[in-house]
């Protein structure tokens, strides 16, 4: 094992399948030699693969996507960056009625292999435009996958499968999470999708999270356990398809289950997974189900404002004491 | 006749044209018998475009297409029986029954679909015309929309991106006048969609859309450019479609004398006499091709027919891959 960041264990991740496979390529704003990604996740991927393959484009999110479903369709695997999550609303005829619809609506005839990655999240102070998490968006339009990575291991794992596989995968990646260290092994692996990690083992209550809100629940349960409440963190590392299985199997030990994500509260990924606990896990549950999330407004830009809208360690761990 | 064409590619585009007016007229007769589920958007009238642009490809090259793409599917080479049995949402259908009238596609032809979303075929065209480039094969992209298209996003975003990679791609603007009942000049103060090509570096040019010759030469002089690597051409093709928009558009917002006009420039008509003027072929050879197509429509038709619906639980499958 060696210790990367998130962000490197991207960028190695794009290396490998590049170089393992031809018909994949990188296009996005900025991505290419002379700044190397917003979030420099393409950093010395131009200098290897050439400009040709590692596409600086034009600022034209929803041609950016289209470029990918044309080239998918075609023989290709492209792997589209938009620069924030919130652009993915200029592209969002392209994502959600061409490339996830294409296979089905052809009736089966084209397969559209491309990823779209972006970073999600709130906590740097750039406000409404380049804060927000709408992974439930995209959990909302069949034909996509989601993914949300918390860790080095699982953003390189789930990004190799993502390239590999043959359905459209809108990738989700969380910019507070770039810096973050973790261990991945020496050798080559990839991580199916639909498959949630146990980030921690516990007893008497079911935190579930994604995204950087992993590492807010991990946390908590660090806290929580100083008082004598144990606390099982289940990562879905995917929401489409999402490992109901693993939620439910964690809630018939625990009981009780907090939903933690990072997004509005609304029609929103905790939403999701409460729905499927109380239609599938009910008879498990010794108390209400909680949700920790953002409240249903734009994320706003002074630091404490901000700060009082994502949920954290605190809110997290008073929602787990209401129900244990 | 004034063009190097062959005689048997001559006829070939004459058969082409006939084949798809027949399937249309026949697709608006099943479709008064209630035969047709939801909506349609013909062709008819427009046929010079998609034939005068096809018959400059390959095989092996693509195109994308509209809502209105039964004429695109046709000349392409997609067979009629499977368009026809996709349009009544049959199993038997290009896309067994799952995108109808609005989504036909088949890429054995290098058909790559039809989007009902106007403009979100351009980036896509553009997107395959990438991937030539990547895959450094000759192949070109002939991309179909109409003057409605012209002012979504996406036509400035495509062509632009196409021009700065010199991609071959061919970008055909269907201008029938019309984006649905808003007429051309309500939307647009220039005459030539095609002007907007100097925008984005490129050539364009504006031809008769009902003169298959006229539209042949444009694309075979824009894919000769793209099969070169010498990126892409907007062609603007002047043209009118016989009926309404869709299904239920009487189409009023039109005056009797420009519908009269344009029935007089009909592309079918004007190519026949231009074929049986320069003795290219006989009244006698026109019957028989006609013959042909109109019993190859009818047993399009009967397959459809005949054809089951999909089982109610495909509903579920393809979804993904």
């Amino acid at each position: 094992m060696r210790k990367v960041t998130y962000r490197d264990a991207l960028t190695e991740a794009l290396r490998e399948e590049m170089r393992r496979d031809s018909t994949v390529f990188l296009l996005g704003e900025d991505i290419g030699k002379y700044w190397e990604g917003a979030f420099k996740v393409t950093k010395g991927l131009a200098k290897e693969f050439g400009d040709e393959r590692v596409r600086d484009t034009p600022i034209s999110e929803s041609a950016i996507i289209g470029a990918a479903v044309g080239a998918a369709i075609t023989g290709m695997r492209p792997v589209a960056e938009i620069m924030f999550g919130d652009l993915t609303s200029l592209a969002m005829d392209q994502i959600a009625n061409q490339a996830a619809k294409i296979c089905y609506m052809f009736g089966g005839q084209v397969k559209v292999p491309l990823v779209i990655r972006t970073p999600f999240g709130a906590g740097v102070n750039i406000a409404a435009h380049h804060s927000q998490s709408l992974e439930a968006w995209f959990m909302h339009v069949p034909g996509l996958l989601v993914a949300v990575p918390s860790t080095p291991y699982d953003a390189k794992g789930l990004l190799k499968t993502a390239i590999r596989g043959n359905n459209p995968v809108f990738f989700c990646e969380h910019k507070l999470l770039y810096p973050l260290e973790g261990e991945i092994p020496e050798d080559e692996y990839t991580i199916p999708f639909g498959v949630a990690d146990v980030k921690r083992e516990g007893s008497d209550v079911t935190v579930v999270a994604t995204l950087y809100m992993v590492h807010k629940a991990l946390d908590a349960a660090e806290e929580l356990e100083a008082g004598g409440v144990s606390v099982e963190v289940v990562d879905p590392r995917t929401l489409v398809p999402l490992d109901k299985q693993a939620i439910i199997k964690s809630v018939e030990k625990t009981g009780k289950i907090v939903i933690v994500s990072e997004d509005c509260k609304t029609a929103g990924v905790s939403a999701e997974i409460a729905a499927v606990v109380a239609e599938e896990a009910i008879d498990y549950l010794d108390a209400p189900i909680k949700r920790v999330a953002e409240p249903d407004t734009p994320i706003p830009f002074s630091p404490p404002l901000e700060q009082h809208v994502i949920p954290n360690e605190k809110t997290i761990v008073n929602a787990v004491k209401e129900i244990v | 006749m004034a063009t190097s064409l062959t005689r048997e590619k001559l006829v070939e585009m004459y058969r082409k044209m006939f084949e798809i007016r027949s399937f249309e007229e026949k697709v608006f007769e099943l479709y008064a018998q209630n035969l047709v589920p939801g909506t349609i958007h013909l062709y008819g009238g427009e046929e010079a475009v998609a034939v005068g642009v096809c018959s400059n490809l390959r095989k092996a090259d693509y195109i994308t297409s509209t809502h209105r793409g039964h004429g695109h599917c046709i000349a392409k080479g997609a067979e009629t029986k499977r368009i026809m049995a996709e349009i009544l949402g049959k199993q038997t259908g290009y896309c067994k029954g799952k995108g109808g009238s609005m989504h036909i596609a088949d890429f054995s032809v290098g058909m790559l679909g039809a989007t009902a979303v106007v403009g979100a075929g351009i980036p896509i065209a553009m997107g395959a015309g990438l991937s030539i480039k990547l895959r450094g094969t000759d192949q070109v992209v002939a991309c179909f929309f109409g003057d409605g298209a012209s002012n979504q996003g996406t036509f400035h975003e495509a062509i632009n991106m196409a021009a700065i990679w010199e991609l071959p791609v061919i970008f055909v603007c269907e201008n029938n006048l019309y984006a649905m009942g808003t007429r051309q000049s309500v939307v647009m103060l220039i005459e030539n969609i095609a002007d907007r090509a100097v925008a984005y570096g490129i050539s364009g040019v504006a031809v008769d859309g009902n003169d298959v010759l006229a539209v042949y030469e444009a694309a075979r002089k824009a894919v000769e450019r793209a099969r070169k690597g010498e990126g892409p051409t907007l062609i603007e093709c002047k043209t009118y479609r016989h009926k309404g928009h869709s299904r239920i558009d009487p189409a009023k917002y039109r005056s009797k004398e420009e519908v009269e006009e344009w029935l007089r420039k009909d592309p079918i008509r004007r190519f026949k006499e231009r074929l049986l003027h320069t003795n290219v072929i006989t009244e006698a050879e026109i019957q028989q091709i006609e013959k042909e197509i109109l019993t190859e429509i009818e047993e399009a038709v009967k397959f459809a027919m005949e054809s089951s619906y999909p089982a109610p639980k495909e509903a579920l499958e393809d979804v993904y891959t």
